[in-house]
C-alpha cells in the first residue's frame, strides 16, 4: 500500500503548496518535519480531500483518489488536538467508524472490545472523554482510527500540548502500533525529537515546498541548505572563503578565523554548519591535531535547557556549544571565563557552495 | 456570595440594577396572581378559557414542528457555508421580529386569502387560512421562526469543523456526520430555540387576530374578555394568571425534559 503525492500544488489565500511530491510505503513511518506555517496541515487536508489540489494527483496503491469523497478514501486523519466526540463514551467513540460503515452490532461490539484490549483501554470503555487525561485521549483517538483498518494514517502534530512523559510514552505507543498493525503513518510535526525518534523516513517542508527527504540520519547529517541547517539545530552557521586544500583537508576562513574541514571544497566560498553538540569545551588547550579545530575564547552566555546547557563562546567568531550539566559544573563555566573550544574536522558540514 | 463582599462599587451598582430589573419583571406577574386569586377556580373550570388555552398550545406545537422541519436545515446551511447574498438573508431572518405583528398578519392575509394566487392554490387542496387552525399555525410560525433559526444557527456554529472533519475521515457521509455528531452536539441550542418558538407562538396576538380570529387562541380570548361589556380587568385577570402559571410550569418542565433528552441522545 503506497500513498503517493504527485506534484501537488494548491493555493489557499496568501499561502500555496508548491509542487509537492512524496511517497509513503507500506508500513512506513514517514515524518514530515517543518516549521509552523510551512503548509504541513494543508498538505494533509489535500490528501484527505478537504481541499482539491489545483494541480497534481493523490494516489493510493496506484489508484488516483484525487476526486474521491473524503469518506471513501480509506485514509484516516488525526487532526491537531483531535477531538473525541464529547457526547459519546470511549466505547462509542471507538465504535464510530464501524457504526457509520453499518457493521452488524454483534461484530462491532466484539471488534471494539478487542481494540480496547490491544490499546489497554478496556477499563475505560464507559468513561466519558471529559474525564480522560491527554495520553488516554490520544490512545482513544488512535483506537478510533485503527479500528477502521485504514491503509494510511495521517497524524497532525499528535504529541503537541502533551506533557513530556506522556509524549515519550505515546511515541513508544506509536512505534508499537506502526509495527504491530503494519499500517503506514504520515506524521507531521515541527518537533525534531519527535521526528527523528519515530521516522523511517523524513521530509523537510518549508514555505509550501518539500526541500529535502531521506533517511533520518542522512537528513540530519547533511542539511541541504542554510535554512534547513538552522531549522535542524545547526547552531553554528558560518560564511567562509577557501584558503587552501591539501591532503584531503580544506582550510577555510570565517571572519579571520581559520577552520579545517574534511574533503575538497568545490568552490572558493561556502556556508558551513556545525552542530552545537559536536563542540567540546576544555579548560586547557587540547593537543594539536589535524583531525580537530581548536580555538581559545571567552564564555559570553550560558543558557540552561535542563539536561543540557548552551554555552556561547567568543573565539573571534561566535560559537555555540551544547554540553551536559556535569561537564558544565566540572568546568565551572561562568560568563567571561577563558576556555578552549574544539570540534572534529568531519563535523563541519557544507550547506551552500557559492562564489566569493 | 463572596462577590458581594468584594465591596466593588461596580459590582454593587450592577447588583442593585439587576435587582430592579428582576422586580420590574416579577411585580406585574405577582400583582396579576394576587389580584386574581378569588376568580382563579372559576377560570380553571371555564371551558371557553380551557378551549382557548388548548388551541394556543396545540397550534403553537404545530407551528414549532413546522419551523423545526424547515428551519433546522436552513440554520445548518447558514452556519456552515458561505454563499452570495448571505448577509442579505441574514437580515431577512430577523424581519418578523422587527415588524409590527399586525403588519405581519396583514402581509400573510394578502398572500393567503382565498382570492390571492397562493391562497387559491391551497384552497384547491382544501387548505384555507382565514379563521382556521392552519391560519393560526402559519401566523404563529411566521412571527416566531427567527427564534428557532437563530438558536439552531448558533448551536451549529459552536460545533467545531475539526469534529466534523474527523467524523468524515472516519468514513461518515455528510448526513451521518450531521446525524451522529453535529445534531446531537447542537441539540441543547435547538431545543432552547424550540421552547422560545413555542412560547412566542403561544403569546402571539397581532398576526393571529388578523389572519384567524377564530378559533380563539388564549391571547385573543383574553383580549375579548377584557374588552367585553361584562368583562374588564376583573374578569380577564384570572385567565391571565392561569396563563402565567401554565407558562411557569411548562418552562420548568421543558428545562427538565431537555436535560433528560440530551442525556438520552448521548
Amino acid at each position: 500500500m503506497t500513498l503517493k503525492i504527485d506534484h501537488v500544488s494548491k493555493k489557499l489565500g496568501m499561502f500555496s503548496l508548491k509542487d509537492v511530491s512524496l511517497e509513503v510505503a507500506e508500513g512506513e513511518y514517514f515524518v514530515l518535519l517543518g516549521p509552523t506555517g510551512a503548509g504541513k496541515t494543508v498538505l494533509l487536508e489535500v490528501i484527505m480531500g478537504f481541499h482539491h489540489p489545483d494541480k497534481g494527483k493523490v494516489l493510493l496503491n496506484d489508484q488516483d483518489i484525487t476526486n474521491l469523497q473524503v469518506d471513501k478514501r480509506e485514509i484516516a486523519y488525526v487532526p491537531q488536538n483531535c477531538p473525541l466526540f464529547p457526547h459519546m463514551n470511549v466505547f462509542e467513540n471507538v465504535e464510530f467508524g464501524l457504526k457509520v460503515r453499518r457493521v452488524a452490532q454483534k461484530e462491532r461490539t466484539e471488534t471494539v472490545k478487542k481494540m480496547l484490549e490491544a490499546m489497554n483501554l478496556e477499563e475505560m470503555a464507559e468513561t466519558m472523554p471529559s474525564t480522560l487525561s491527554g495520553g488516554e485521549r490520544q490512545k482513544v483517538v488512535l483506537s478510533r482510527v485503527l479500528i477502521t483498518e485504514p491503509k494510511v494514517v495521517l497524524l497532525d502534530e499528535p504529541l503537541t500540548s502533551i506533557d513530556a512523559e506522556t509524549s515519550r510514552n505515546l511515541r513508544n505507543e506509536l512505534k508499537r502500533i506502526n509495527r504491530e498493525f503494519n499500517v503506514a503513518f504520515l506524521h507531521v510535526t515541527h518537533d525534531q525529537l519527535e521526528a527523528f525518534s519515530l521516522a523511517n523516513k523524513v521530509a523537510i517542508m518549508m514555505e509550501g515546498k518539500i526541500v529535502q527527504a531521506g533517511a533520518p540520519n542522512e537528513v540530519l547529517s547533511n542539511p541541504i541548505d542554510e535554512p534547513v541547517a538552522r531549522f535542524l539545530g545547526y547552531g553554528n552557521v558560518l560564511h567562509t572563503r577557501l584558503v587552501k586544500y591539501k591532503g584531503g583537508i580544506s582550510e577555510v576562513n570565517a571572519e579571520g578565523i581559520s577552520i579545517k574541514m574534511k574533503g575538497k571544497l568545490e568552490s572558493d566560498a561556502a556556508t558551513i554548519a556545525i552542530r552545537p553538540e559536536d563542540l567540546v569545551i576544555t579548560a586547557e588547550a587540547p593537543a594539536v591535531s589535524d583531525e580537530w579545530n581548536s580555538f581559545e575564547g571567552k564564555v559570553v552566555e550560558c543558557t540552561n535547557f535542563g539536561l543540557a546547557i548552551e554555552v556561547t563562546i567568543d573565539a573571534g567568531i561566535m560559537l555555540k556549544a551544547f554540553i551536559d550539566k556535569r561537564s558544565f559544573l566540572g568546568l565551572n563555566l561562568v560568563e567571561g571565563k577563558h576556555v578552549h573550544v574544539a570540534f572534529k574536522i568531519d563535523s563541519v558540514k557544507i550547506v551552500n557552495l557559492c562564489q566569493a | 456570595m463572596s462577590w458581594i463582599r468584594q465591596k466593588s462599587p461596580f459590582i454593587l451598582a450592577s447588583t442593585i440594577l439587576g435587582v430592579l430589573m428582576l422586580l420590574f419583571l416579577i411585580i406585574p406577574l405577582l400583582g396579576s396572581v394576587t389580584n386574581s386569586l378569588p376568580g382563579l377556580p372559576a377560570a380553571i373550570t371555564d371551558t371557553r378559557t380551557l378551549n382557548a388555552i388548548f388551541v394556543s398550545f396545540y397550534c403553537a406545537l404545530l407551528a414549532t414542528i413546522f419551523v423545526f422541519i424547515l428551519g433546522v436545515p436552513f440554520a445548518y446551511i447558514f452556519a456552515r457555508y458561505d454563499f452570495h447574498g448571505k448577509h442579505f438573508l441574514d437580515s431577512i431572518i430577523d424581519l418578523p421580529i422587527l415588524i409590527p405583528h399586525n403588519a405581519a398578519g396583514l402581509a400573510l392575509l394578502s398572500v393567503l386569502a382565498p382570492a390571492s394566487p397562493i391562497g387559491g392554490v391551497f384552497k384547491l387542496f382544501g387548505v384555507e387560512f382565514i379563521d382556521t387552525i392552519s391560519g393560526i399555525v402559519v401566523a404563529m410560525a411566521f412571527v416566531s421562526a427567527p427564534f428557532l433559526i437563530r438558536n439552531a444557527q448558533e448551536a451549529f456554529g459552536s460545533v467545531s469543523f475539526t469534529m466534523e472533519k474527523t467524523a468524515r475521515s472516519l468514513g461518515a457521509s455528510n448526513f451521518q456526520v450531521f446525524r451522529h455528531v453535529t445534531f446531537p452536539l447542537a441539540l441543547r441550542g435547538i431545543l432552547t430555540g424550540c421552547l422560545l418558538t413555542w412560547a412566542r407562538s403561544v403569546s402571539e396576538f397581532g398576526a393571529v387576530v388578523i389572519l384567524a380570529y377564530f378559533p380563539k387562541t388564549a391571547p385573543v380570548y383574553l383580549y375579548d374578555v377584557f374588552e367585553g361589556q361584562s368583562g374588564g380587568l376583573k374578569a380577564a385577570l384570572p385567565i391571565s394568571t392561569l396563563l402565567i402559571i401554565l407558562a411557569i410550569v411548562i418552562l420548568f418542565g421543558f428545562k427538565l425534559a431537555t436535560s433528560k433528552t440530551i442525556r438520552l441522545a448521548r
